[in-house]
């Protein structure tokens, strides 16, 4: 019997292939855009994982408390004194596409244990060791570092942007006389000496985990999380409204099954059966959909992690089946929340309730007023976690709080404009054409809610980004004061350089700087030169007065934005830094796209406490036109590679590139969803077309035209597309404000502000009357040329 | 006997007070009885007919279909009932619109579980409808979709058929073409009939004649 009740509710949809086609496009783009996102989040999460064990492995280390290069003496000093330490050198080198992370390693000595060793066959300990030693790569990494191939060792499965090498071809590699930091094994002499007698300036640092990379990163997956559930919820609504119109439409087919003997629980448990396979189809096609976008963003993705963050995430995707039960997980459990009103309705139906696909469609103003209702609550409630809670997740309240507000008053908003113009037409066509848009108004409110949605999204995201680019090109021509930038690859030939530029050039600026810890996270401390084009340019966000001379004289520091926001510091404040000193901060400045905290301070008092600053990178003041020749002499003289000398223009192209593909997931997210919310459209319109016929048929008989009425449907579309759009305008410059004023500080600790970009408002305003007025051209097209028998049968039917 | 209401009520709350529908009606049918009920529009005859057929609650009284009270069942039960032993015949036809004819003709049997026994090709030529069996109810007349009706109501063989004002959508000459099919189906598979019809000249073709006024039942 299950059968035959399937055969009659499945015989709907083989007579309706276009709504079933719809329903599994929703579901499909649903699960796609969703399962992508967490495929590219997996990927990026697992590719820490395997960073942290390389990295740590779960052993403590020895690092600098001033977080400069440990002596090679001071490592024998721990040796000689019981102490199982094993040397680590770990720097960067530059490749094809971004830098490589090397790590040099003392295979005699590393504890077994630790990332490392585990990757390293001990069979291959011999070819990494002495000149000339090889160096592991995987695959992907090898190719990127074709001056080194002759060196390079493929191992398969080597963690990606990582290559091994034995401790002295590191040092090698990165000019570098000590070592990074120091492995403790796990068990110790119990009778050595302390650490502060044998090395007073090493500390003792807890094992990496995984979780160190996550919690820096967890913003940028939380803000891909938020729009894969955007894409989600906007896919949902086809499904609801699908799924929703196709229960009601079944009614009388319900209603006669129940007279001819199938119970309630049955229909039930059918319709349940029915939906179940129809949501393991669409998950199925949704994760492949999902795989293959997943698969074209994760290159952009893993450049931002890599540029944003120094993270090192596989270009290639691995997921587990897990995560394809997931991805068909997630379809059934949307395809549950979408049908769910429906099903309760069928499961409390009476069994001669009449069928009422026109009233479903037809919202009552009370329905309406409940919706407002509930759109106020949620605005309460995105308000009340603001003002309470604090932190990235509050924001993202408050943002999802808002859109669902925003949302949900939509409908009362358009018919209330609606309601307006009909008082202003005079004409009976436009009387008509008024009450009629309003009577069609619930049908499509779903669709419009998710074009709201998804051009509020786009202005939103689109001013933020639009903002960011603004400000950051701004920024770059502020702190790149330089005209040319030079890497000396060995530090003993400064005085020659120095001396060198001295006739060829207006100043030279050294950029040197150490890594070091300042109140308890990593961070940068630069040291400046006196030099008033600091002052003429340098971004201060706000400064004591008469900054740079303060600086210059030793009194203070300035600090970067995220630092200054991190620590919750202001001007006048201490500033606690390695090795045992404060200086008073007198300037914060702005430093995008920077994660890490940043001090500048003069120059002497930076090379005074931190003697091992590294000393490689100048800036060169010079006039345009010398700047080739003073280029070419540098590399005569010093014999410096290409990659060594840079101009300002190059750095500054090269960084709006690098920000460019950061934002490049955002774009085709942005532009994913505003597809799926004009799919939803269509389809709301091709589902209502043959249900309007009672609607239509009077004007028709009163003598409209089927091409009239044709062409008014199309208006009609356009009407709705833009004035959901006019309301999504000041929605969206809202959610820009709270991307750039909340999100942004909570997440990268800098406060952007905010422009606006008219131009850019009419272009996506050009682009969603686009997407309404190519959804609605087939459906008015058919209306155009449906036959009068159709338009008739509605007189016929009244009977 | 097939069938013994007895003493049945039922009301619905209306703007002011409690409308009563059925005020004690009783009656009894026997197997393979043509029976019709009359009464004027509103009179309680559809709902007479749903209450015996499970589709809504009664207030009081009781239903006993060959020996069992059709009241005391649960949802499941009820349904069971009308899938073995009760044809129903709707005003408004109810086929089902995404299946064809010959689907609509056997989806009842199927239900049942006797479609095996269906002679479809002879049931079909009964009805009028051989030409038919591809097309969809969209596709037919009024005439024809209550021709269907009533071959899937006979088709499966019920011990009651009830039809629920089967001409009332239909012009004077259809209604009763498809009146006088149903008479001869109902008798040809010895099927009891309960015809609920406000037309006299279609009543005096049955058994035996009711007549149901102000809630109560007079033959």
């Amino acid at each position: 019997m299950i059968g035959t009740v399937l055969t009659a509710l499945l015989s709907h949809w083989r007579r309706r292939p276009f709504q079933l086609a719809t329903l599994l496009l929703g579901l499909s783009l649903a699960t796609a855009l969703w399962s992508g996102v967490q495929a590219i989040n997996a990927e990026a999460r697992k590719s820490y994982a395997e960073a942290a064990s390389i990295l740590g492995g779960g052993l403590s280390e020895l690092v600098r408390t001033d977080g400069g290069v440990i002596p090679v003496k001071t490592y024998a000093a721990l040796r000689k004194a019981g102490w199982l330490v094993s040397p680590l050198v770990d720097g960067w080198l530059s490749a094809e596409g971004g830098r490589v992370r090397l790590l040099g390693m003392d295979p005699f000595t590393i504890p077994q244990g630790t990332g490392i060793a585990a990757a390293v066959d001990p069979s291959l300990y011999p070819e990494l060791i002495g000149t000339n030693g090889k160096l592991l790569a995987n695959p992907a990494t090898a190719t990127r570092l074709p001056e080194l191939k002759d060196r390079l060792r493929v191992i398969e499965d080597l963690t990606p942007n990582m290559v091994l090498a034995d401790i002295t071809t590191a040092q090698e590699l990165l000019n570098l006389a000590g070592f990074s930091r120091l492995f403790l094994a796990p068990n110790q002499p119990l009778l050595r000496p302390g650490l502060a007698s044998v090395a007073p300036k090493l500390a003792i640092k807890p094992p990496a985990t995984a979780n160190d990379l996550g919690r820096l990163t967890d913003s940028f997956h939380l803000n891909l999380t938020a729009f894969g559930l955007l894409s989600f919820a906007v896919g949902l609504a086809i499904v609801h409204g699908t799924v929703g119109l196709a229960f009601e439409q079944r009614r009388p087919v319900l209603r006669t099954l129940r007279a001819l003997g199938v119970s309630a629980r049955r229909i039930v448990l059918c319709l349940i059966a029915e939906l179940l396979t129809l949501a393991l189809v669409a998950g199925a096609l949704g994760i492949v959909v999902g795989y293959l976008m997943a698969t074209a963003l994760l290159p952009d993705v893993a450049a931002t992690l890599r540029g944003l963050y120094g993270a090192t995430v596989n270009d290639a995707l691995t997921l587990s089946p897990l995560w394809w039960l997931g991805g068909v997980g997630i379809a059934c459990v949307g395809t549950a929340v979408a049908a769910a009103n429906g099903l309760w309705r069928v499961a409390r139906m009476p069994p001669l309730a009449p069928a009422r696909p026109r009233a479903w469609i037809m919202a009552s103003d009370r329905a309406m007023r409940w919706q407002a209702g509930g759109a106020a609550v949620c605005l309460a409630g995105a308000l009340g976690a603001a003002t309470v809670g604090g932190g990235l997740v509050s924001g993202f309240v408050l943002v999802g709080g808002f859109l669902t507000a925003a949302a949900l008053f939509l409908p009362m908003i358009l018919s209330s404009l609606i309601a307006l113009m009909a008082r202003w037409s005079s004409g009976p066509i436009g009387q008509w054409f008024w009450a009629d848009t309003r009577q069609q108004l619930p049908g499509l409110s779903l669709a419009l809610m998710a074009l709201l949605l998804a051009l509020a999204a786009n202005v939103g995201v689109g001013t933020m980004v639009a903002s960011f680019r603004a400000t950051f090109a701004g920024w770059l021509d502020q702190r790149l004061v330089s005209d040319l930038y030079v890497t000396v690859e060995d530090e003993a030939d400064i005085p020659a350089l120095m001396a060198f530029l001295e006739d060829r050039s207006d100043a030279v600026l050294p950029i040197w700087h150490v890594d070091a810890e300042v109140m308890g996270a990593p961070a940068e401390i630069y040291g400046v030169v006196d030099h008033p084009i600091y002052a003429a340019n340098w971004p201060l966000l706000s400064a004591l007065p008469d900054t740079w001379r303060q600086l210059a004289a030793g009194t203070g520091a300035l600090v970067n934005e995220q630092l200054a926001r991190r620590e919750e510091m202001s001007l006048g404040d201490r500033l606690p830094l390695p090795g045992g000193w404060t200086a008073t901060v007198i300037g914060i400045y702005s430093d995008y796209g920077n994660p890490l905290g940043q001090v500048v301070l003069p120059l002497d008092a930076l090379t005074r406490h931190y003697p091992d600053v590294d000393r490689s990178d100048f800036g060169i003041l010079v006039p345009e036109q010398n700047r080739e020749t003073l280029t070419a002499a540098l590399t005569e003289e010093f014999g410096l590679p290409e990659d060594r000398i840079t101009d300002q223009g190059a750095i500054k192209e090269f960084s709006l590139s690098v920000f460019e593909r950061t934002f490049a997931v955002t774009a085709a997210l942005n532009f994913l969803t505003l597809a799926v919310a004009g799919v939803a459209i269509l389809t709301s319109l091709l589902t209502l077309a043959s249900m309007r016929l009672p609607q239509l048929a009077p004007a028709w008989a009163l003598g409209l035209t089927r091409t009239t009425l044709g062409k008014l449907e199309f208006i009609r579309a356009l009407v709705l597309a833009a004035l959901t759009f006019t309301f999504a305008l000041p929605v969206g410059l809202v959610l820009a404000w709270m991307l750039l004023a909340i999100i942004n500080v909570e997440a990268f600790g800098w406060r952007l502000p905010m422009h606006l970009f008219p131009l850019d408002w009419a272009v996506l305003g050009a682009l969603s009357l686009g997407a309404a007025g190519l959804a609605s051209i087939w459906p008015a097209y058919q209306l155009a040329k449906r036959p009068a028998a159709d338009l008739n049968r509605v007189f016929s039917h009244e009977r | 006997m097939l069938l013994d209401v007895h003493g049945l009520k039922k009301g619905f709350p209306g703007s002011e007070r409690q409308i009563t529908v059925l005020d004690g009606v009783s009656l009894s049918l026997d197997a393979g009885e043509v029976v019709a009920l009359t009464g004027e529009s509103g009179s309680g005859k559809s709902t007479l007919l749903h209450i015996i057929a499970g589709l809504e609650p009664t207030d009081d009284g009781s239903v006993l279909f060959d020996g069992e009270d059709v009241c005391c069942m649960d949802d499941g039960g009820r349904a069971a009932l009308r899938r073995s032993s009760i044809g129903i015949v709707f005003q408004q036809f109810n086929l089902i619109p995404s299946l064809n004819v010959r689907q609509n003709l056997v989806f009842h049997a199927r239900l049942a579980g006797r479609a095996a026994s269906v002679d479809l090709p002879a049931l079909a030529a009964s009805l009028g409808l051989a030409d038919h069996l591809e097309k969809f109810p969209e596709d037919l007349s009024g005439g024809e979709q209550q021709r269907v009706a009533i071959g899937r109501a006979v088709a499966s063989e019920p011990k009651l058929v009830m039809a629920d004002e089967p001409t009332g959508n239909l012009d004077e000459s259809t209604g009763q073409a498809v009146f006088d099919l149903l008479l001869a189906l109902a008798r040809r598979t010895g099927a009891a009939l309960l015809i609920a019809t406000h037309s006299m000249h279609l009543a005096k073709a049955a058994d035996r004649r009711l007549h149901l006024s102000h809630g109560r039942l007079t033959e």
